[in-house]
C-alpha cells in the first residue's frame, strides 16, 4: 500500500490512471458492444488475463505458484490451457479446501465470468487447450452407438458401463459422470484433470469425444431410460444381489411368517 | 362331503376317475399313507418351500427364454429397437437377449423374473441350509438329505454362473475370461482344458452353445433327479419338529397335508411367484443393453459376478500374486490358491454333520431340533462359517465399498486378508459365550420364573421384581434338550489286566468331544430337584 | 459310545416313564402333552367366519381382474413405450403394467388360500407317529439271506474268470467317452505364446482406426492400439484382440525408472499389453500422475513407469512390453511380437 501511495505522486500517474479508465471504457464497451472487432476482443482479453491475475493471486497462488509455475503443493499451471481451469474451477474441484487422495467434486465458488478471467490468465501463460466451442461439445447429431463404443473402449473401465464412477488404487476415484456438464465432459477428456489419463485430439478426435458424450446424454442423465425398472444404482450384480436378499428374500420371509403364524384365538382377542 | 343319499346311486365321475388310477398306480395306498400327513408349522420351515418354487419358476420361465435366446456366437449387426446400440457388431446370443428385452412383449418381464427367481433361489438355499444346520435337523437320519440339498446349492451356483454368461455382454464375457485364466493356471492339464472347453482359444465361438446345454439340460436335470429325492425323503422321514408340548422325538405335530398344508403350500407358491413377478417388473436386472457386446479388450469397472459367486470373488481379490518358476514351468499359486480353497470354504459347512457324528458317537434317530443355543459347539461353528463367508463377499465388493464408504481398495483388500483367518476364530468364540449367556438366562427363566416388569417393596423396604412362574408347558419347552456329555478314554488296561491302548483317531475324538462337550461349553440345565427346592423354599415372589 | 451316557430321562419320549425320585411331586419338567384345542373367532362366530369367506372371494376376484388387466396391458401397450413412474424413473411402460398385474393375480390366488387355511380350515393339531427308519433285525437278516442266496446261484464269487474279465470290460468301456472328448477343441501348441503383432506393423489407433504418430501421444495421455491389418469384420478378431490388445502412454524418458523399458520404448512413448497377468481383464484404469495402471476386476496394480511391475494384488508377473520404434515413415511401429506370452500365466509358460 505505501508503494501505491508513493506512486501516486508520480508524474506518470494520471496517465496510467486515464489508461486504466480508457481500458475499462474499452472492455465495459467490447463486452456490451454487438460488434466484437478484433481490436476489442484483444483489449477484453487483456483485461480479463489483468483481472485473472488478480483472482489467481487471492485464490491460487498460495498452492500453484505466484505466477503459476507450482509450489509442492500444487502442479505448475504453465501450459495447462483455459480447459483445464474451466474444468477445475467450475466443478468446484479448485479451489482445494484440504490436500487427500484426489480432489473432489464441489458446488464452485467463483462465477463464470470470474473462470473465464482466471482461464484467460492461465492461458496467457503457455499454450494449452482452451475451453471448447458448444458446437464441439453439444450432443446433436452424434452416434450414440459409437459413442457406446468407444466409451467402453477407452472410459468404462474407470467410470462403469453407463458412467455411475468407480474406485481407483489407494482411496482415488473416478467419479460418477451422472448430469455432468458436457462441455466439463469434453474438458476433463482433452486436458486429463488430476489422475485421468487425457484424451488429445490426435488420438480422440473431436467427433470422437461428440459421439461419447453424446453416449453419456442418452444413459447417464436424469432423463435416461432404464427400461427394466429400479436402476439400483446402475452397479451390477453387488446391488442386484442385495436387492434379492433385502426386498426379494426378505419379503418372502415376511410372508412365510404370516402363513406359519397361529391364527388369533377367539379367548385372546 | 356328499350325503348318504348320493352313496347309494352309482359313484361319482371324481371317485370312478379315482378307481381307473388305482387299478393301475396304486394311488388309494398312496393317498392312504400321504394324504393326510402331518407337517408341523414354522415360518422357518418354509424357507425350502421358497428354494424349491423359486426352482419351478426359473424352470418355466428358462423355457420360455429357450423359444426366443440363440445360443450362437454368430457375429451380426444389430438392427432392433434399442439405439445407443444399433450398428453395433455382436454375437447372436447377445442379439437375441436383446430382441428378447426389447421386442418380444413381456419378454423382459419374463428375463427379469428368471434371473431374480434365480439370485432368490440361491440366497434361500443357503438360509434354508443355514436353518437346518443351525438346528442340527442334518442329524441322523437326515445326513444323506443334508447332501443332496447341499448339492442343490453347489449346482445352482454352478447353473447361475452358466446363466449369466450365457447373453454374451461385456460383464458376463468378463467373468468368463476369468473362468479361462482360473483354468489356465491348472498345473499341467491347464491349457488343454481351456482349449477343450472353449473349442480354442479364449473366446473362440463355442462356448455360449456349450454353456448353453450345460445351463439348460445337464445341470438342471441332474438338479430335478436330486430335488426330487430331497422332497422324497423329506416325505419318507416325516419333518423335523421344535421342542415344545406333547413334541416327542417319536412323533410329529402338526396340521394335516389334506386340507391345510395344501392350501398352505400351493398358496405360498403363488405367493412366491406373484412377489418374484411384481420385483421384475419394478426392478431392473441384469441390463445387458447397459453393458453392450462382449469384447476381450473392453471391461467396466465394478466386474463381479452374481452374489452367490462373491466369495470365489473374494478369494481372488485378496490373495497375493505368488508364482513360481521351475524348470520351465509355471505354478500359478496367485490363482490356484483361490481356485483349491474355493471348494473347501463350502466343503466345510458340508462335511460338518459327519465329524459332529463322529465326535458324539451318537447312533440314534433325532427328530427335535436344537435351539441354536443349545448346541454351541455347533452355533459358534456356524457363524464362525458365515462370518468366513461374509468376510469373502466383502472382499469381492472391495471396489463398491471403496467407492460407497470413501475407503481406500488397498485397505480393504488388506483388511480383507487378516479378516480371513481372524475374522472366524472371534467368531467362533463370542458366539459360544453368547449362547452361554442365553442358557444362563433359560435356566434362570426355568428356576425363578418370567420377570414381570411388575416392581414390589417388601415390608422392610427392599424393591424385588416379581417374578411369575412359568407354566408347565414352558419349563418342558426350556428343559426337553439334552447336554451330551463328552467321550472319555476307555482306561489303558482294562478289567483283565490286558493293556489296551487308545490309537491317535481315537484320542483325537476323545480331545474334540471335551471341546464340544467338556467343561465351560453349556451351563447344566435346572434340575427338578433345583426347581423344586426354589419353589418350595421361597415360595412365588 | 456316549449315546449311553446320555441320561435317559432327558429323551422326552422317556420322560413321562420317569418315576423317580421325585415322583411325589410329578416331575416339574414333565411333557403335559398337546394342549387343549382353543377356537378361533371364525370357530365361534359364524359372522367372522361369513367375514372371512367374504375377504378370501374378495382376493380371488381381486386376481381375476389383475389377469384381465395383465391381458388387456399385453395387448394395449406398445413394447417400446417409456413412462416415467415416480420414485422409479423412466421405465418401459408394459414391463411395468405386465410386472404389477402378474404379480397381483398370482400374490392374491395364494393370499386367498393361505387366509382360507388359516382362518376357516380346521387348526386342530394332530400327533403322528414316527417309525424308526432302521428296518427290524428279521427284515435285515431275510434281506441278507436274499442277498447271499442271489450271489450263491449267480456264481459271481466262485467263477473268478467271468468276474474279473466283467470288472476290465466295464473299466474300459467309459474310455470311448473319454476319446470322443478330443474333438471338443485343438490342443493349446503355441497358440498362447503368439499375438497377432509381428515386425513392422504399426500401432493402429482403436479411436480413429489412423496409424499412430509419435506427436500424436502426449505425456498423460492413454491410447489403445491394435495391430495393422486386424479388422473388426475379421472371424477371428475377437481371439486376436483378446491378445494383441495394447495401451500405450508417454512418459518422460527420467521419469522410466527400468532400463530395458527406456530401451524399448520410442521418445518416451511405452506399449504395454492390456490384458492383465492376474487371469485376463483387459486391464486400463491409467493414473497418468503415478503411472500405475489398476486392473478393474480384482485389482492388481502394475507400474508402467518401472518395466510394469506388480505393485500390488494378485497379478504374478509384469504387464509385457510391447518392443516399438518410429518408421522411416513417421509412425510407430512393433520391432516383433511380445517377447513373453501376454495374459494370464500357465503351466507351460515358464
Amino acid at each position: 500500500m505505501k508503494k501505491l501511495s508513493a506512486r501516486r505522486r508520480h508524474p506518470l500517474a494520471a496517465v496510467v490512471v486515464l489508461l486504466f479508465a480508457l481500458a475499462v471504457t474499452g472492455g465495459l464497451y467490447a463486452a456490451f458492444a454487438p460488434a466484437d472487432t478484433a481490436k476489442a476482443d484483444d483489449t477484453a482479453q487483456s483485461l480479463a488475463i489483468e483481472e485473472g491475475k488478480k483472482l489467481y493471486s487471492v485464490g491460487c497462488a498460495s498452492c500453484h505458484g505466484t505466477g503459476g509455475q507450482g509450489t509442492s503443493d500444487g502442479p505448475s499451471l504453465v501450459g495447462v490451457g483455459s480447459a483445464a481451469v474451466d474444468f477445475q474451477v467450475a466443478t468446484g474441484r479448485m479451489p482445494l479446501q484440504q490436500q487427500g487422495a484426489q480432489a473432489p467434486r464441489k458446488k464452485a465458488i467463483y462465477s463464470q465470468a470470474e473462470i473465464d478471467q482466471l482461464a484467460a490468465y492461465i492461458a496467457s501463460l503457455g499454450a494449452g487447450p482452451s475451453v471448447p466451442e458448444k458446437s464441439q461439445y453439444s450432443p446433436d447429431g452424434a452416434d450414440i452407438a459409437k459413442g457406446g463404443e468407444l466409451f467402453r473402449t477407452n472410459c468404462a473401465q474407470c467410470h462403469n458401463f453407463t458412467g455411475k464412477g468407480g474406485a481407483l488404487s489407494n482411496g482415488k476415484y473416478a467419479p460418477s459422470l451422472e448430469d455432468v456438464n458436457p462441455k466439463h465432459i469434453y474438458e476433463a477428456m482433452q486436458t486429463g484433470p488430476q489422475n485421468m489419463p487425457s484424451f488429445p485430439d490426435t488420438t480422440m478426435s473431436q467427433k470422437n469425444k461428440k459421439d461419447i458424450i453424446a453416449y453419456l446424454d442418452t444413459v447417464n442423465s436424469s432423463k435416461s431410460e432404464s427400461p427394466g425398472g429400479l436402476e439400483l444404482g446402475g452397479l451390477g450384480p453387488v446391488s442386484e444381489g442385495l436387492f434379492a436378499w433385502i426386498f426379494g428374500l426378505g419379503a418372502l420371509i415376511a410372508v412365510a411368517i404370516w402363513v406359519a403364524a397361529h391364527t388369533a384365538k377367539a379367548k385372546k382377542s | 362331503m356328499s350325503t348318504a343319499a348320493d352313496n347309494r346311486r352309482k359313484a361319482p365321475a371324481g371317485e370312478r376317475v379315482a378307481d381307473w388310477a388305482d387299478g393301475r398306480l396304486g394311488i388309494y395306498s398312496l393317498a392312504k399313507a400321504n394324504m393326510r400327513k402331518i407337517f408341523p408349522d414354522h415360518w422357518s420351515f418354509m424357507l425350502g418351500e421358497v428354494c424349491l418354487y423359486s426352482f419351478v419358476i426359473i424352470i418355466m420361465t428358462g423355457v420360455y427364454l429357450t423359444l426366443f435366446f440363440h445360443p450362437s456366437m454368430t457375429e451380426v449387426t444389430y438392427h432392433g429397437s434399442y439405439v445407443p446400440l444399433q450398428g453395433m457388431k455382436m454375437s447372436e446370443a447377445f442379439a437375441s437377449t436383446m430382441h428378447i428385452s426389447f421386442d418380444v412383449r413381456g419378454g423382459l418381464l419374463i428375463r427379469q423374473i428368471h434371473h431374480w427367481a434365480a439370485l432368490i433361489f440361491v440366497a434361500a438355499m443357503l438360509v434354508h441350509m443355514m436353518r437346518v444346520f443351525f438346528t442340527g435337523a442334518f442329524r441322523k437320519p437326515r445326513e444323506v438329505n443334508w447332501l443332496f440339498g447341499f448339492l442343490l446349492l453347489v449346482l445352482g451356483m454352478f447353473t447361475g454362473f452358466t446363466g449369466y454368461s450365457l447373453p454374451d455382454d461385456l460383464l458376463s464375457g468378463t467373468g468368463v475370461r476369468f473362468m479361462e485364466g482360473a483354468i489356465l493356471s491348472i498345473p499341467i492339464i491347464g491349457t488343454y482344458v481351456s482349449m477343450f472347453l472353449f473349442g480354442g482359444e479364449f473366446p473362440g465361438a463355442d462356448f455360449v452353445p456349450r454353456f448353453f446345454s450345460i445351463h439348460v439340460l445337464l445341470l438342471p436335470g441332474i438338479m430335478l433327479g436330486l430335488l426330487v429325492a430331497h422332497l422324497i425323503l423329506v416325505f419318507y422321514h416325516k419333518h423335523t419338529q421344535f421342542p415344545g408340548p406333547g413334541r416327542t422325538n417319536k412323533n410329529v405335530v402338526g396340521m394335516p397335508l389334506l386340507p391345510v398344508y395344501m392350501a398352505k403350500a400351493g398358496g405360498f407358491f403363488f405367493l412366491v411367484f406373484g412377489l418374484i413377478a411384481a420385483l421384475a417388473g419394478l426392478a431392473s436386472i441384469n441390463p445387458i443393453w447397459a453393458m453392450g457386446p462382449y469384447r476381450p479388450d473392453q471391461v467396466s469397472t465394478g466386474a463381479q459376478p452374481d452374489w452367490y459367486m462373491g466369495f470365489s470373488e473374494g478369494l481372488i481379490r485378496v490373495m497375493p500374486g505368488w508364482e513360481i518358476n521351475v524348470a520351465g514351468h509355471t505354478l500359478v499359486l496367485g490363482v490356484l490358491i483361490p481356485l483349491i480353497i474355493f471348494p473347501l470354504v463350502l466343503a466345510a459347512i458340508a462335511v460338518y454333520p459327519f465329524i459332529e457324528s463322529w465326535v458324539t458317537g451318537d447312533k440314534r434317530e433325532h427328530h427335535l431340533l436344537d435351539r441354536p443355543r443349545n448346541a454351541p459347539t455347533r452355533t459358534a461353528f456356524g457363524v464362525a462359517w458365515l462370518t468366513w463367508y461374509l468376510v469373502l463377499l466383502v472382499g469381492g465388493g472391495n471396489d463398491l465399498w471403496a467407492t460407497h464408504f470413501h475407503l481406500s481398495i488397498n485397505t480393504i483388500t488388506w483388511f480383507v486378508r487378516i479378516a480371513f483367518f481372524v475374522g472366524p476364530v472371534v467368531a467362533f468364540v463370542a458366539t459360544r459365550r453368547i449362547c452361554l449367556g442365553l442358557q444362563r438366562r433359560d435356566k434362570d427363566k426355568v428356576l425363578h420364573g418370567r420377570e414381570s416388569g411388575i416392581i414390589k417393596r417388601l415390608p422392610h423396604g427392599e424393591f424385588v421384581e416379581v417374578h411369575e412362574p412359568l407354566s408347565q408347558e414352558q419349563l418342558h419347552t426350556l428343559t426337553a434338550h439334552e447336554q451330551p456329555k463328552p467321550l472319555e478314554l476307555e482306561p489303558e488296561v482294562d478289567e483283565n489286566g490286558v493293556a489296551r491302548k487308545a490309537g491317535a483317531g481315537q484320542r483325537l475324538r476323545v480331545k474334540l468331544s471335551k471341546g464340544f462337550y467338556g467343561e465351560g461349553t453349556h451351563i447344566p440345565k435346572a434340575t427338578a430337584e433345583e426347581y423344586q427346592e426354589i419353589t418350595s423354599g421361597h415360595g412365588h415372589h | 459310545m456316549s449315546s449311553q451316557d446320555i441320561p435317559e430321562e432327558t429323551l422326552p419320549s422317556k420322560q413321562g416313564e420317569h418315576e423317580g425320585a421325585v415322583a411325589a411331586a410329578g416331575d416339574p419338567f414333565a411333557d403335559p402333552g398337546i394342549p387343549p384345542h382353543e377356537p378361533r373367532i371364525q370357530d365361534i362366530d359364524e359372522r367372522a367366519a361369513r367375514r372371512s369367506e367374504r375377504v378370501v372371494a374378495f382376493l380371488f376376484v381381486l386376481s381375476m381382474l389383475a389377469t384381465v388387466g395383465f391381458i388387456a396391458a399385453y395387448v394395449s401397450l406398445p413394447v417400446d413405450k417409456n413412462i416415467f413412474v415416480f420414485p422409479i424413473g423412466h421405465i418401459s411402460a408394459l414391463n411395468f403394467s405386465l410386472g404389477l398385474t402378474l404379480g397381483v393375480a398370482l400374490f392374491c390366488i395364494g393370499a386367498g388360500a393361505v387366509h382360507w387355511a388359516r382362518t376357516l380350515m380346521s387348526d386342530v393339531e394332530v400327533a403322528d407317529d414316527r417309525h424308526p427308519i432302521e428296518a427290524a433285525p428279521e427284515v435285515k437278516a431275510k434281506v441278507m439271506a436274499d442277498f447271499a442266496a442271489g450271489a450263491e446261484e449267480s456264481g459271481f464269487g466262485r467263477r473268478k474268470l467271468i468276474r474279473n474279465t466283467m470288472f476290465g470290460a466295464l473299466a474300459l468301456v467309459p474310455l470311448s467317452g473319454v476319446v470322443l472328448l478330443r474333438d471338443l477343441g485343438p490342443l493349446p501348441g503355441t497358440k498362447l505364446r503368439k499375438t497377432a503383432w509381428s515386425e513392422g506393423k504399426m500401432l493402429i489407433n482403436q479411436n480413429t482406426q489412423l496409424p499412430l504418430r509419435p506427436e500424436d501421444i502426449q505425456v498423460g495421455s492413454l491410447t489403445f492400439a491394435m495391430p495393422e491389418g486386424l479388422k473388426e469384420e475379421d472371424e477371428d478378431f475377437q481371439k486376436q484382440i483378446a491378445k494383441a490388445a495394447l495401451m500405450i502412454v508417454r512418459l518422460r524418458p527420467e521419469n522410466i525408472k527400468d532400463k530395458r523399458e527406456l530401451d524399448w520404448s520410442a521418445d518416451g512413448i511405452v506399449a504395454f499389453s492390456k490384458i492383465c497377468t492376474h487371469v485376463g481383464c483387459p486391464i486400463s484404469l491409467y493414473e497418468q500422475q503415478t503411472h500405475h495402471v489398476l486392473c478393474p476386476c480384482h485389482q492388481s496394480t502394475f507400474d508402467l513407469s518401472d518395466g510394469g511391475r506388480v505393485i500390488f494384488g494378485p497379478a504374478g508377473h509384469a504387464l509385457p512390453q510391447l518392443r516399438i520404434k518410429v518408421n522411416d515413415k513417421g509412425y510407430l511401429e512393433a520391432m516383433g511380437d511380445f517377447a513373453e506370452p501376454v495374459g494370464p500365466a500357465f503351466w507351460e509358460r515358464g
